[in-house]
């Protein structure tokens, strides 16, 4: 049902490193998991539509600054592990050499 | 007046106890002194606030100064599951992942809270981000069950539970995605409410799968829950899921119970099960009537929860990256730094959950599972409305057990995540069709440990809810 080469990559796409033990027990895991889940396909036929029961409506509010410019700033600052000059401080994204 | 006990005291004789001159201080003093004595031992609470009894002085001072009228949880010690914030505290959904953070802000339940007068005791203990139903995928240890410590406290609102039901908090807020109110409630013999979707307001509760969770409180009888309830209830901007509530007074005297018999057949505990007919009998001698329906689609539910709870989990928990707040990543670069922080942070079952979820979005099986759940979610919400129907001949309320089994041995489900998962079976449904469901306990098992019973009412029903679940609490008084 699912490969541990798809593990792998599905670890890369939700920026999770795993290790390789971790990468086989997931996977005997996952095969158990997605077995019990497939039942679904045993509807295949049933689409209902989508009942309205009027309790679902969109909520809006206007375009505008919802607070003072640096409000937050200092509490959202502390926060975080590695801050400079105000910003929050993160590693490079691409290497230049 | 220098005699508070515990074991029997509830919101409504917290409030007579103040008004005839007992101070919030001496409640808040004995709850704490019950905590110190017993938290080592059942790791109920993650943390206890070291301002009790400050908080205590500032209610006894309000008290003096505009008197109870407008206090309705005046002095009401609380424990606040790890996952809902409060302003300037630590606050960790019991994950490794959150280590230093404190909350910029009060979840609006908090302010709620604050403004009626409650006391907050500290942090109880959860499922690390209420990923599971036993408190046993905490980073900080298993909650153990006030009845046996051997036993789980349920989860992923364990520490709530538990700390109503060992006597360490006189109520509690816990959060319900699949059933983490109400579960942990019932396995600690106390009341869980899980409300209407979009009747309490979630904003600065941590989220889980966000078309799932509410918050709700965990409380010794129902008129407490009742009374926490309608102070948490209601619109709030800040939570564009929420809508007004009003709440309905009326009250019926006789109920129509639907039981669904087929679903509830089939791996069911024997004395669960006994437990559980044992209570309809007497709801049909109080003079209710009982009656069966058919719920079809209901067998599917868990299959659809692990799609569309995981699916939601790994988009929620995708801002945890260690940039912005908790633990920071150790790798060269920044995406090193993303994988190394979520690996050390997330625990075993997170990091699961995580993988499932991106799997079942994944282009290619995203029809095959989260299409064919969501269409799965709407029949069951056609199953349940078809129950609740007027012209169908129509039921108040639908029973089941909360839980098929009682609460189970510590370790005894470890390495097989599924066997916990099927434990949800009674409580998923009622979270995809977003009604509202309240767990009432209806006494013990021949080893002593605590059942309890799931109804469940129509959108909005909660007064049906709180109206059935006094007349069912009474059976065991």
């Amino acid at each position: 049902m699912i490969s541990e080469h798809e593990i792998e990559v599905l670890s890369d796409l939700a920026r999770i490193d795993l290790s390789p033990e971790e990468k086989h027990s997931f996977h005997h895991d996952l095969e158990s998991i997605l077995g019990y889940i497939s039942q679904l396909q045993e509807l295949q036929e049933t689409q209902p539509e989508k009942q309205d029961l009027g309790l679902v409506k969109n909520v809006m509010r206007s375009d505008t600054p919802s607070h003072d410019r640096k409000q937050f700033t200092d509490k959202i600052l502390a926060s975080a592990p590695n801050t400079k000059n105000g910003f929050i401080e993160v590693k490079k994204i691409l290497n230049n050499d | 007046m220098t005699n508070i006990d515990l074991k029997n005291l509830t919101i409504a004789s917290t409030q007579s106890f103040l008004k005839e001159g007992g101070t919030v201080e001496s409640v808040v003093q004995k709850y704490l002194e019950e905590i110190e004595q017993k938290n080592s031992d059942l790791n109920i609470y993650l943390e206890v606030f070291s301002d009790a009894i400050e908080q205590a002085r500032v209610v006894d001072q309000k008290i003096k100064e505009e008197g109870l009228e407008n206090l309705p949880l005046a002095g009401v010690p609380l424990a606040i599951k790890d996952n809902i914030l409060i302003e300037g505290r630590n606050v960790s959904a019991a994950s490794k992942v959150l280590t230093g953070y404190k909350a910029t802000y009060d979840a609006t339940v908090i302010s709620k809270l604050k403004s009626a007068g409650a006391i907050f005791l500290g942090r109880a203990n959860m499922d690390e981000f209420a990923m599971g139903g036993s408190t046993e995928n905490s980073a900080f240890g298993v909650t153990k069950n006030p009845y046996n410590a051997d036993k789980v406290a349920g989860g992923s609102s364990g520490g709530s539970a538990a700390a109503v039901g060992g006597d360490m908090a006189l109520a509690s807020l816990g959060s319900d995605t699949g059933g983490s109110i109400r579960q942990p409630a019932s396995f600690c013999g106390v009341v869980g409410l899980k409300p209407t979707y979009g009747a309490v307001s979630r904003f600065g509760l941590i989220a889980m799968a966000s078309s799932l969770d509410q918050i709700g409180p965990i409380t010794k009888n129902v008129a407490d829950a009742e009374t926490i309830f309608k102070v948490i209830a209601g619109a709030d901007e800040l939570d564009s899921t929420s809508a007004p509530y009003q709440f309905n007074e009326q009250k019926k005297e006789v109920l129509t119970i639907g039981v669904p018999y087929d679903f509830i057949a089939e791996g069911v505990d024997g004395e669960v099960l006994e437990n559980f007919h044992q209570t309809i009998t007497k709801l049909k001698e109080a003079g209710h009537i009982i009656k069966e329906v058919s719920l079809p689609n209901l067998k599917y539910s868990l299959a659809a929860y692990y799609v569309l709870m995981p699916a939601e989990s790994s988009s929620n928990l995708g801002r945890f990256d260690g940039l912005r707040y908790g633990l920071a990543g150790t790798g060269d670069n920044l995406l090193e730094d993303y994988k190394t922080a979520r690996a050390a942070g997330f625990g075993q079952e997170v990091r699961r959950r995580i993988i499932l979820g991106t799997y079942v979005l994944s282009a290619g099986y995203y029809d095959a599972y989260y299409g064919k759940a969501v269409a799965v979610r709407e029949l069951i919400r056609g199953d349940y409305m078809e129950a609740f129907d007027e012209k169908m001949g129509r039921v108040d309320v639908i029973m089941t057990p909360t839980a098929p089994t009682p609460a189970w041995t510590i370790g005894d489900k470890d390495g097989d995540p599924l066997k916990t998962y099927l434990e949800d079976i009674f409580t998923v449904p009622v979270n995809l069709a977003g009604i509202p469901a309240l767990s009432v306990p209806t006494g013990f098992n021949k080893k002593g440990l605590p059942l309890g019973v799931q109804i469940c009412a129509n959108y909005w029903a909660e007064n049906t809810l709180f109206n059935i679940g006094k007349v069912i609490e009474n059976f065991t008084k």
